[in-house]
């Protein structure tokens, strides 16, 4: 069973527990800078939104990588840069229509998300249910639910 | 080792910054942020210097454990001599600059001297340069902030700034950091100002990666959020309610300091609540409050996000208050409103945005404001004098001199002085509701007896932050006790004042207490510094930093004289409620708490005291 990160704002408070988090599992150090995961604060509407990869079925980044260094993890449905391929041309950059994956200029490699091998740390750092770890098929079984129990079909006494 | 181990220098006389060591035998003795930076200012300013002179200094300073992923670990403080008190200054804030100047590599920034020139300390990893800010000079924080944003083209900077408040040196400005976050007491802000520094911009990407033992930190860390989770205040109440959820129990308990501590309970007080700002207004059918929101890395997220009725008379002419913004926290809404006795909780909002905005403690403005009302309803001030009619409830007049004390004008200016200045001048200091100066809170030491004793002893002048017996008097943590007795509170209020120092010398916040005990700050940093961090030896630090700041202020030339309430508070009984016909206990505990702390009766700490903490 494919799982996917799943992203519900509304319980978002903006902590940045994720950055740490995930800059931690990559490299070693809380530095959110590193982050592939990012909390964007829209401080007048009151929003807070956390956006990373959504991992595409037909991934603009990998198709547009002309060394291959952007391969699909077989288990986890991740698409995964390797570094050691990676020539930091950039181009995938261009071709992600959502900006989720970037340039780090101390190593000269691109980044993003590849799921941790299927143990997100954002989302296991995530104090509120902001991001979750889900059945892909069924990102939106806990909307659904919330919509279901608003419905009222039952007959009235 | 979590600690940077690098701090910044920047002389802003001479125009210089420079990396310097970071001490790391005092920081084995003061840990960091609050107990550091103190052991840095006594070490190099005379205790005797004039606040708002280049010779005082002013540090920004991180904890260890700011910057990383232990909960709310992302505080920062401003310690200084502050102008307010003429005592040890050291204001706390959350938001993210704190961590941002951790990441960005440092400790500490120590600023001293004077800038012939208002500027702004623009600091990329270990790249630290001072620039122009004569554009700057003259507006706002909210201004300053997205000005040097946009001016970098970098959105993810973070800055800290004085408004116009500071600028003018209002004696209660603060720092504001992340637009309606601030160092907020004993006006930090004025003695930046005073050194013509309008912000400090700070973009870090180094992080923090000098933990001593990563795994057995994130097991610590883990360990101590569950407990911030699984605590009915820090998990549920606070997330919910925000720290608002005070209101109508502090009112019923009959301490709630009303009309300038004229009263004890507040009619008006369920309209100014946490549940009036869960509540749809029936002019726009929304709510008050838009949401929660966390400082950085803190999994309580007690902060409010507020959005005022755009067709409220205070705002309806004024867009740039339509937008959601940082909404009233409980101190706040008592001094803005109760102490003035105004219960229109859209214009308190607002109150609160002008002094984030600009840069205002709204504690002591609010209870200057008070002040101001009580010797208007007296006579003693005229509406030709202020400029508005100023009687107890009027939202216009607490709004008018938000907007003439924020921007300078009129009588603004004395407004500025604080309270304790300005009733003085008009010849009824009686009427000043502060402790060294600086205005009390949002506790009445009538009905919460530790809390007097708290704010008569505080070293940073009348203040709940340094030891909320509040937790224990009213809501039993961590036992409880009765709040109108006075036995056994100097036992209880020097276990919180050391306990406060250590935490807010380790980089997270204090509202962790309503769940930790120093024995669950102890692994976290532990795991994070070398050393061996044991509760007990936190517990030593803490009591070693109060004694310091202690010394500190007596070689200011304060003494145990400063050591007091407000006559009112001892003298006029409480009307009504559960605490009706008591006065502060304050006389009999003092005495008591000196021979706790192991001072002389003129509360100077013994040679044996001093010996044994190594001061």
């Amino acid at each position: 069973m494919q799982k996917s990160l799943h992203i519900d704002p509304n319980k978002c408070t903006g902590c940045l527990q994720c950055e740490m988090a995930c800059s931690y599992e990559n490299y070693g150090a809380f530095n959110i800078s590193k982050s592939r995961i990012k909390v964007f604060n829209f401080e007048s509407a009151g929003r807070k939104v956390p956006y990373t990869c959504t991992q595409c079925a037909e991934a603009w980044c990998m198709h547009a990588c002309p060394v291959d260094a952007i391969r699909i993890d077989a288990a986890t449905g991740a698409k995964v840069v390797f570094e050691s391929t990676c020539v930091g041309c950039k181009v995938c950059t261009i071709a992600c229509p959502f900006g989720t994956v970037n340039y780090v200029a101390d190593t000269g490699k691109v980044q993003k998300c590849d799921l941790c091998g299927g143990q997100p740390a954002c989302a296991e750092a995530c104090p509120t249910g902001a991001i979750t770890y889900v059945e892909s098929d069924w990102t939106g079984l806990g909307k659904m639910r919330q919509w279901a129990e608003k419905t009222d079909t039952q007959p009235r006494a | 080792m979590a600690w940077a181990k690098k701090i910044l220098r920047v002389n802003l006389s001479k125009g210089t910054c420079a990396s310097e060591p970071l001490n790391m035998e005092w920081a084995q003795q003061y840990l960091g942020q609050r107990g550091l930076a103190t052991k840095y200012l006594v070490a190099e300013t005379d205790p005797k210097v004039d606040p708002l002179s280049p010779e005082n200094k002013m540090i920004m300073t991180t904890g260890p454990l700011t910057g990383t992923m232990a909960s709310t670990g992302g505080r920062y403080s401003v310690v200084t001599k502050g102008p307010l008190t003429g005592a040890i200054a050291c204001s706390n804030s959350g938001g993210y600059f704190g961590a941002e100047l951790k990441m960005a590599g440092w400790d500490m920034i120590i600023f001293e001297g004077k800038s012939p020139k208002p500027v702004y300390l623009w600091l990329e990893n270990d790249k630290a340069e001072l620039r122009d800010a004569s554009h700057l000079w003259g507006t706002t924080t909210w201004h300053t902030e997205e000005t040097i944003k946009a001016a970098h083209q970098d959105p993810q900077i973070r800055v800290a700034s004085i408004g116009r408040a500071g600028e003018n040196q209002v004696l209660f400005a603060c720092v504001v950091n992340d637009l309606h976050r601030a160092a907020g007491r004993s006006g930090v802000g004025a003695v930046m100002g005073s050194k013509n520094l309008k912000a400090v911009a700070v973009r870090g990407t180094v992080g923090v990666g000098n933990v001593r033992d990563f795994k057995a930190f994130l097991q610590a860390t883990t360990a101590a959020k569950k407990v911030l989770a699984d605590n009915a205040v820090t998990g549920q109440g606070l997330p919910k309610f925000g720290t608002q959820v005070l209101m109508n129990v502090i009112n019923e308990v009959g301490a709630l300091p009303t009309r300038n501590a004229n009263d004890v309970q507040f009619e008006g007080a369920r309209k100014i609540s946490a549940e009036a700002m869960h509540e749809k207004r029936s002019t726009d059918g929304k709510a008050n409050l838009i949401t929660n929101a966390a400082c950085f890395g803190c999994t309580i997220a007690c902060g409010r996000v507020s959005q005022v009725d755009k067709t409220h008379w205070s705002v309806v002419n004024s867009p740039k208050y339509w937008g959601a913004t940082g909404g009233l926290e409980y101190e706040n809404a008592w001094s803005l409103g109760a102490a003035n006795g105004v219960d229109d909780l859209e214009a308190l909002t607002v109150a609160n945005m002008i002094c984030n905005e600009d840069g205002m403690d709204p504690i002591t403005f609010g209870a200057t404001v008070g002040a101001v009302m009580e010797m208007y309803q007296m006579g003693v001030l005229k509406k030709e004098q202020i400029g508005i009619e100023s009687p107890f409830g009027s939202a216009q007049a607490l709004l008018e001199m938000a907007h003439m004390t924020a921007e300078g004008r009129g009588f603004g200016k004395e407004l500025a002085l604080g309270s304790a200045r300005l009733t003085k001048k008009y010849g009824h200091p009686e009427l000043s509701m502060t402790v060294k100066g600086q205005e009390f809170p949002a506790y009445d030491p009538r009905g919460i007896q530790g809390m007097g004793l708290t704010y008569a002893t505080s070293n940073r002048g009348a203040c709940h932050l340094r030891s909320y017996t509040v937790a224990s008097e009213i809501l039993g943590v961590p036992v409880k006790t009765d709040p109108l007795a006075t036995d056994g509170k100097p036992d209880l209020v020097k276990a919180f004042q050391d306990a406060t120092a250590a935490f807010d010398s380790s980089g997270t916040c204090i509202f962790t207490t309503f769940a930790w005990t120093l024995g669950d700050l102890a692994p976290q940093l532990d795991a994070a510094c070398e050393g061996g961090w044991t509760l007990e030896r936190l517990a030593e630090v803490g009591e070693r930093i109060w004694n310091m700041e202690r010394q500190y202020n007596l070689a200011a030339g304060l003494t145990a004289k400063d050591d007091d309430l407000p006559k009112r508070l001892k003298t006029e009984p409480a009307k009504t409620g559960p605490a009706k016909g008591m006065v502060s206990g304050i006389d009999k505990m003092i005495p008591e708490y000196y021979k706790v702390r192991g001072w002389t009766t003129d509360g100077v700490p013994t040679k044996d005291t001093t010996k044994r903490l190594g001061l």
